[in-house]
């Protein structure tokens, strides 16, 4: 579904990822961990097509596609969902509204009608119901006064919504009560099927034991150094990330 | 300007106009006999002022108002202070009168400019309103004279008086000799004093003592409407315990040979009466070199006249290549409310400069300012407030919330508050905020798969939504449209 070869990714002429290859295949769950700064949510952006950061070399190929050439939007149309680390506020756009123009101009681009304002409704009922997220919040403006836990949830629920094909979900964890855990993880398994693949970007083995992945990355200063089964997570936990650095000085 | 009524017979009118579309090729009806064109000669002197009071049949006293308004008008000079750049306008090079001429009539709508198309249907403009917009012939049968004459007949049953100004002239002098220029004096301001000596027409609306109006009263339904005018006049009086929400103008794009506007709108409302009024304001604003455009010289203000009496301006302000317009309430009365919503958008190299001024004079008066400026392109967008609090306005309060939102970075935002404090009891509250639609607001709604034009507009409305809000419903759907639609391809 996904591939990624020998990509380099450089910010303001500094180069962040620097080699980085990934192979991810339909009904898979990859967890890509890491220290703080070394790229993994660079990663995340490029694929889902942020401009800031330019592509120096190699390349990534998404549904037999070169994704590089493809827009934003039309990645996201295309099945592409990052649940960003950091949601930012939208004031005065309500999550429905927000919601309701995502998922419409999602389908216009499939050559969908738009759905009718009491189908959406009804779809935005059952997902709530899914990730278990209040309605109170879609009544709110994006993100606006959201607490982290609202936020991450708010992302898993706008994932559900939009039903991708590759979700990348950027350190959704982070910051959670094991509550709000359990509902992140129990959105991600229950949106699992053989068709779609999660890339779970995270920090911490914890949300790994909710979700079992396939595979496990470690990414460290813009390459992934290490790729192993859910146990090299446990051996990540126990170990730290500073014999990475030993390994690879 | 399509209103709700309109609405309910959109179904069955539609399914009216694809069997006109179908068979229009038959329907001959559309001519208008030739309407016998007078104009007055270019410029401006006594005697064309004479001569457009006598065209309307005019009584002596409505002469003796124009004649004094001109002679006023003489002796001013056009407002310097406004952060506008305006080029001199030669007062000589104009035509002061011109009988309402008919828009040229097409026979359908694939004689009308395709551009202008498009924006109809991103403005959700039915293909009824199309047509009647763009002086495409109409079908009599589908024709909205019906609706308009049970709506006419609705607001006569209830002694309130809704017609043209030139009519109010003829028919109710009494009202318009006691009420015109009370709120804007004829000597007001330059563009008052030419407005009043060569006005051309406009509304005039009187609800009795006690009455509620019923329906948002449009300048849609006024019967006769001829085009609106380079110079036109409203004028609304709302007598005690009465309650009016007034719409005037119209999301779809206007455009006029005349490059001058200069209108007056006054309001009067006494003891324990409500005006709401309402206005969305797309004049054509000039190509994207900023060439031609209209010029937008507004006067409006209101009086709360009585005790506990409220006048509300909602302004969406959009087009126009220079907007000059401090919609104002004086609050006369003990316990009046006077409010202020805008949302000013300008692009490329429009130009606006416009606020509100609240003049507290009455005890316990209260004043609300919301202004939300949005500033795309190379363009200019100013706010100029003032708010006053008289020396007898004791326990008075007024709240100013003045926003503003730039996209890109070569255009300008500005903001003049003014603020006169002349009792110790009064509370005056300012906040500014200035923004920037962040790479990260575009990205976000980006990934979700929605496209640049689309996420802009989600993000400008959810910036404007405190003032659209603040609109009839009807309007507001076609304003959150225009806002879009105004904004496009100001980013990427
Ligand atoms: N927009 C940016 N401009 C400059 N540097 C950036 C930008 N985004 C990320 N970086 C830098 O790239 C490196 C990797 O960051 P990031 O991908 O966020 O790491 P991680 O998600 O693994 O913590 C860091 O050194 C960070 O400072
Ligand atoms: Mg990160």
């Amino acid at each position: 579904m996904l591939s990624i070869k020998n990509l380099h990714v450089s910010v303001h002429h500094k180069e962040i990822i620097r080699g980085l290859s990934l192979e991810v295949n339909a009904g898979e769950v990859h967890a890509i961990m890491g220290p703080n700064g070394t790229g993994k949510s660079t990663l995340a952006a490029v694929i889902a097509g942020k401009e800031v950061f330019e592509v120096t070399s190699g390349e990534i190929i998404y549904k037999s596609r070169n994704l590089l050439e493809m827009a934003v939007e039309e990645r996201a149309s295309e099945g592409i969902f990052l649940g960003f680390q950091y949601p930012v506020e939208i004031p005065g756009v309500s999550m429905t509204n927000f919601m309701k123009t995502a998922v419409n101009e999602q389908r216009k681009y499939k050559g969908l009608d738009p759905l009718t304002a009491s189908e959406f409704l009804a779809l935005m009922e059952a997902k709530k119901k899914l990730v278990d997220i209040q309605s109170k919040l879609t009544n709110r403006s994006v993100n606006e006064g959201f607490s982290g836990g609202e936020k991450k949830k708010n992302e898993i629920f706008q994932m559900a919504m939009l039903e991708p094909t590759l979700a990348i979900l950027d350190e959704t964890d982070s910051g959670l009560d094991i509550d709000a855990l359990k509902v992140v993880a129990n959105g991600v398994n229950a949106l699992r099927r053989p068709d779609n693949a999660f890339i779970v970007i995270t920090h911490y083995q914890r949300l790994l034991d909710y979700i079992v992945p396939d595979v496990v990355h470690v990414l460290y200063e813009g390459r992934i150094v290490k790729t192993g089964g859910k146990e090299l997570a446990l051996e990540l936990e126990e170990k730290g990330y500073e014999w990475l650095k030993e390994s690879n000085s | 300007m399509p209103s709700y009524l309109i609405r309910e017979h959109q179904v069955e009118k539609e399914q009216h106009d694809i069997l006109s579309e179908v068979t229009s090729g038959d329907y001959k009806y559309g001519f208008v006999t030739d309407i016998e064109m007078e104009t007055a000669p270019k410029g401006l002197n006594e005697d064309i002022i004479r001569f457009i009071s006598s065209k309307k049949n005019e009584p002596a006293w409505m002469l003796e108002y124009r004649l004094k308004s001109y002679r006023k008008w003489l002796e001013m000079t056009p407002p310097g202070w406004a952060h506008l750049k305006i080029n001199d306008i030669d007062y000589q090079d104009i035509i002061y009168y011109a009988a309402p001429k008919p828009k040229k009539e097409l026979q359908s709508l694939d004689e009308v400019d395709p551009e202008l198309l498009r924006t109809f249907e991103k403005l959700g403009i039915s293909l009824e309103e199309q047509k009647r917009l763009s002086g495409v012939a109409v079908d009599a049968v589908i024709d909205s004279v019906s609706v308009k004459t049970t709506f006419s007949e609705t607001l006569a049953g209830l002694g309130i008086i809704f017609c043209s100004f030139s009519e109010a002239v003829q028919k109710h002098p009494e009202l318009v000799k006691q009420y015109m220029g009370m709120a804007v004096p004829y000597g007001d301001n330059y563009f008052a004093a030419l407005n009043s000596a060569v006005f051309s027409d406009g509304s005039f609306c009187y609800i009795p003592k006690g009455v509620r109006c019923p329906i948002e009263l449009s300048t849609y339904f006024r019967i006769n409407a001829a085009g609106t005018g380079q110079f036109e006049r409203t004028l609304i009086v709302a007598d005690e315990g009465s309650y009016v929400s007034y719409m005037e103008g119209c999301t779809a794009p206007m455009r006029d040979e005349n490059q001058l506007h200069a209108a007056v709108v006054e309001i009067l409302a006494m003891k324990d009466a409500e005006v709401k009024y309402s206005t969305v304001q797309n004049w054509y604003p000039g190509n994207k070199k900023g060439e031609g455009g209209i010029y937008n010289f507004v006067t409006k203000r209101g009086i709360c006249k009585g005790n506990n009496s409220k006048i509300s301006w909602t302004q969406v302000e959009t087009g126009s290549a220079i907007t000059w317009k401090y919609p104002s309430v004086v609050l006369l009365g003990d316990h009046t409310t006077g409010e202020f919503y805008s949302v000013a958008v300008t692009n490329h190299h429009q130009q606006a400069d416009t606020g509100t001024k609240m003049i507290h004079l009455g005890k316990h008066t209260k004043s609300t300012i919301i202004s939300k400026g949005i500033s795309a392109g190379l363009s200019n967008n100013s706010y100029r407030g003032l708010v006053r609090m008289g020396k007898k306005a004791e326990q008075s309060r007024n709240f100013s919330q003045c926003d503003s939102l730039l996209l890109g970075d070569q255009c300008g935002a500005h903001t003049f508050p003014y603020i006169k404090v002349e009792n110790k009891s009064s509370i005056v509250e300012h906040e500014a905020t200035t923004s920037k639609i962040s790479d990260e607001q575009l990205f976000y709604c980006m990934q979700r798969g929605i496209g640049t034009e689309s996420a802009i507009g989600l993000i400008v409305n959810g910036y404007a939504k405190e003032v659209l809000n603040k609109l009839p419903m009807e309007f507001a759907v076609e304003a959150q449209k225009l806002l879009s639609v105004s904004l496009e391809g100001s980013v990427g």
